[in-house]
């Protein structure tokens, strides 16, 4: 395997850490407002990270187009985070600063992040607050009518903000409205039901994109002087997860077939509270937030002889409270990978409960006892409510079985510090891009990042690459290379469609997902993975043989959109089974069985993997090129992480 | 358990009628679009065409699902989304009817997918507060009474799904353009744009073709976020106050 060092420019500006983003802005380029108007910015997708940008750039004064393959802009993913965003305010004065907020989240990324990327973003999740307060967005607030806070797992202060349990959605309508404002003003155009299947890169630089009208089937070209993915993570890789049914890698993967590094793949985050799988039918996972591990205590009984029994029925001294036991400073509060993999390693060995022996009991008895019924319920009726719905057991009375399931994907898009990937003029923000989380993002960080880089990070940097562009003037859509991206992506459709074979997308979505969650799942090794590896390239090839789309090329046909993303996946899975086989080391949510110390935690090699992994494409028969970003820390002494 | 469904199809084949599929060995812990997914992998194994239909979270948040089920939007569970309704819910024999979500300003696209932009085209008419990023003040400078937050937030729960619109008889869109309303007009970050916001809004509601309100009181009942009525009350009450203060109608 080829390695290359240097090739890489992460671009971090000199001078000392707390400095670094101040003198940035000090020194980037800007452009003026009369310029601004001469400028097209396409931004995909509209969650937190794409309806800020757009909503942001649109208010400086580009001309932004936004696009979303969903109805509405409101739909995104974003909308279905519960639990709250950090943020350094230290309104509690329990001791946080941006210093701690910092250094929680590269210990928590088990020192896998870029030091500046990081520092930035606490330095601005304070002003995050500021503006989605003024938007109107009703976070939880005291009986003195200021902001309230709630703890977090990874931390010892209490630094998130939240709305009830909707706190992604009330982040989201905020961005969503005032990406609605510039709509009404005409700084930006929104293509809604239009699902973005190629960039298109002219003399090297990113110049537009290819999209596909979802009512209509036909393929449009859009130029502009600069994109953005704002696209989200590919959890759904492993079909079962806690994202949206519809979530999808195309863009960014599309993006990394033209050239675009992809980061770290192998880190993608397990949860540890989600509702346990029910039958073969399961079509998604649901989370229950991370915040009732404030009053909720993971247990399993000590004995697997009482797996089945009733919970109720099994007396306190047949309990192991295991995270307690093994983590006692921060208990039911570790990160979720040490979460994650503690429930796991009870079910390996025979603890598990439920129908299916794979769940842990997560218990509120005491906290009930300790605070009455009414406080719990204050606190998480929502989320009791939920479970109730999907699994028909009330909390109040019977423990929650819970079980880890994939979440979330720190991997992504390389960027450098000014959000660019390696092609110039493409960049890749929120969750789609792989810089901020290291190899394990900590609760409450997602929002936060995915507004910081909208609002708060792009609106400069972009201006570094866009002052360049003021000569450019208007970019041609009949140049040769997009008539040439146009009609490989029609290419594309037409062989999808013309397969004839027999087996739905949904079938071979399952089948792979299979595949990631067994071998490249909480745990991994390097047979599981080589197996892994070729396990995928057989399915890719009966994919392309044996696949059934019904419908028509030109309508509404959601088979054939689900075709075309299955097909990236099939691809983005082994890309993620060859980095996680080449990163010998434990750190995060990566975990390789062949290295962990003697009590099952984490072994990392700091000498040989403090690197970022960012994969070059070289073709659909050639192996990746792996290129590595160095990671340096000035700051932080790199330490074992330790919870205990 | 043993269903018979009958479903409204439009597009490709279908010109629009009500088909009828039956299925045997449902789970009764599926979820009700689990429920669909395993007819839609039997369609596909006939070559026939799969049933269109909007989702996406399956968790009760993003508004996506749109299906009318016996009647009622969203299905017999009070405060339920589709997506969150399961099968075990309805009995072994039952015969479910699946409609879309159906109103004038909610053309069909296709079976049960219908086309709810209008929705956006009000909150674009009016329903935010104007301020630019890095505009903001510090976020504690102006303190708000838990209680009033807390109104705020039971407005702004709203998923933008329409089963107001189509249970109301009207097909009005008055719940879901009042809890915006509301949700801005009460916190004083949405005073400065207060007047102008309801008019506006509701001028966009008229114009996309919704009913009136005739105080049914279905939207609410049907709601899945279970928003009250009293929000259509401020929003009159609003409406008023900025009608008979501005000189012209926006």
């Amino acid at each position: 395997m080829t390695s290359i060092y240097q090739k890489l420019d992460s671009k971090i500006p000199p001078g000392p850490l707390a400095e670094k983003w101040d003198y940035y802005k000090n020194q980037v380029p800007l452009v003026s407002a009369n310029n601004k108007r001469r400028i097209d910015v396409i931004v995909v997708g509209t969650g937190l990270a794409g309806a800020s940008a757009a909503a942001s750039l649109g208010e400086l004064g580009y001309n932004v187009k936004v696009f979303t393959f969903h109805d509405s802009p409101r739909r995104a993913h974003s909308i279905a985070a519960q639990g709250g965003i950090n943020a350094a305010k230290n309104y509690r004065n329990d001791g946080d600063s941006v210093y701690r907020l910092f250094y929680d989240t590269i210990k928590g990324g088990d020192y896998r992040a870029r030091e500046a990327n990081v520092y930035r973003l606490a330095q601005v999740s304070v002003n995050i607050i500021d503006q989605c307060v003024a938007q109107g967005v009703p976070f939880a607030r005291e009986y003195g009518g200021l902001l309230d806070n709630r703890s977090f797992g990874g931390t010892l202060v209490s630094r998130t903000f939240y709305a009830r349990g909707q706190t992604g959605q009330q982040l989201l309508l905020g961005a969503y409205q005032a990406l609605s404002r510039q709509i009404s003003l005409g700084s930006v155009k929104l293509y809604n039901r239009h699902e973005v299947l190629d960039i298109v890169i002219v003399d090297g630089k990113c110049r537009g994109v290819i999209a596909r009208n979802l009512l209509t089937g036909e393929l449009e070209r859009h130029s502009a002087h600069a994109v953005i993915l704002a696209t989200g993570g590919y959890s759904n890789v492993f079909y079962l997860s806690t994202n949206a049914m519809l979530c999808n890698v195309t863009a960014a993967w599309r993006a990394h077939r033209r050239g675009a590094f992809f980061g770290n793949p192998c880190f993608t985050q397990i949860h540890p509270t989600c509702i346990p799988v029910s039958g073969d039918y399961q079509s998604k996972l649901t989370l229950m937030s991370e915040s009732l591990r404030n009053d909720g205590r993971c247990w399993v009984p000590k004995d697997p002889a009482d797996t089945q029994k009733h919970p109720n029925d099994i007396p306190e001294e047949a309990r192991d409270y295991f995270l307690e036991r093994r983590y006692p400073a921060f208990g039911n509060l570790v990160p979720r990978d040490i979460a994650s993999r503690a429930a796991k390693a009870e079910c390996d060995a025979g603890k598990g409960v439920g129908p299916s022996g794979l769940a842990v009991y997560l218990d509120f008895s005491d906290a009930i006892k300790r605070l009455g019924r009414e406080t719990i319920a204050a606190r998480y009726g929502n989320l009791f409510e939920m479970y109730e719905k999907i699994t028909g057991e009330n909390p109040y009375e019977v423990p929650m079985r819970i079980y880890p399931a994939v979440h979330y994907t720190m991997g992504g898009l390389w960027v450098d510090y000014e959000l660019m990937t390696t092609i110039p003029g493409l960049y890749a923000a929120g969750e789609a891009n792989f810089s901020d989380h290291g190899a394990n993002r900590l609760g409450a960080s997602a929002l936060m990042q995915g507004l910081a880089d909208g609002y708060f990070i792009l609106p400069y940097t972009i201006g570094a690459y866009l002052s360049k562009e003021i000569r450019t003037g208007p970019i041609s859509t009949d140049l040769p290379e997009f008539e040439r991206t146009e009609r490989e992506v029609a290419d594309r459709i037409r062989r999808l469609m013309s397969i004839g074979g027999n087996e739905s997308p949904e079938s071979f979505h399952r089948r792979l997902g299979k595949i990631m969650w067994n071998k490249c799942g909480m745990s991994r090794n390097a047979k599981g993975l080589q197996e892994a590896i070729e396990e995928i390239r057989a399915l890719r090839e009966e994919f392309w043989r044996n696949l059934y789309v019904a419908g028509r090329a030109d309508e509404f046909n959601p088979e054939l959109e689900k075709a075309w993303r299955v097909a990236d996946f099939l691809e983005l899975g082994e890309l993620i089974c060859r980095d996680a086989l080449h990163r010998n080391e434990s750190c995060g949510g990566h975990f390789r069985e062949e290295y962990q110390t003697a009590d099952g935690e984490a072994l990392r090699d700091d000498e040989n993997y403090m690197y970022v992994a960012a994969w070059e494409w070289k073709g659909e028969d050639e192996q990746p090129v792996l290129h590595k970003e160095p990671l340096v820390y000035e700051e932080i002494k790199v330490a074992q992480r330790s919870y205990k | 358990m043993k269903l018979t469904l009958k479903i409204w199809r439009q597009g490709g084949k279908y010109k629009g009628e009500f088909v009828t599929y039956s299925l045997d060995d449902i789970n009764e812990h599926m979820s009700f679009l689990e429920m669909l997914d395993v007819l839609n992998e039997r369609l596909i194994r006939q070559k026939e065409e799969p049933i269109a239909f909007e989702h996406d979270c399956r968790e009760g948040i993003c508004g996506s699902c749109s299906m009318v089920i016996n009647g009622r939007p969203h299905g017999p569970l009070k405060g339920t989304t589709t997506c969150q309704l399961h099968m075990r819910h309805f009995r072994d024999g039952d015969t479910i009817v699946i409609e879309p979500f159906r109103a004038k300003a909610f053309p069909v696209i296709r079976d049960l997918v219908v086309d709810r932009s209008a929705f956006d085209r009000i909150i674009q008419a009016g329903g935010y507060i104007s301020v630019n990023t890095g505009q903001a003040p510090e976020a504690n400078s102006i303190p708000i009474e838990k209680e009033v937050a807390s109104r705020a937030f039971d407005a702004a729960a709203c998923i933008g799904c329409g089963a107001c619109v189509a249970a109301c008889p009207n097909a009005s869109a008055m719940l879901f353009t009042a809890a915006k309303v509301s949700h801005l007009a009460l916190l004083p970050q949405g005073q400065v744009e207060r007047k102008r916001r309801v008019l506006r809004m509701v001028a966009q509601m008229d114009k996309e073709g919704f009913g009136r309100c005739s105080n049914v009181r279905a939207c609410e009942a049907e709601c899945p976020k279970e928003i009250s009525v009293s929000h259509i009350a401020r929003m009159n009450r609003e409406y008023l106050f900025a009608a008979v203060a501005s000189e012209t109608l926006a």
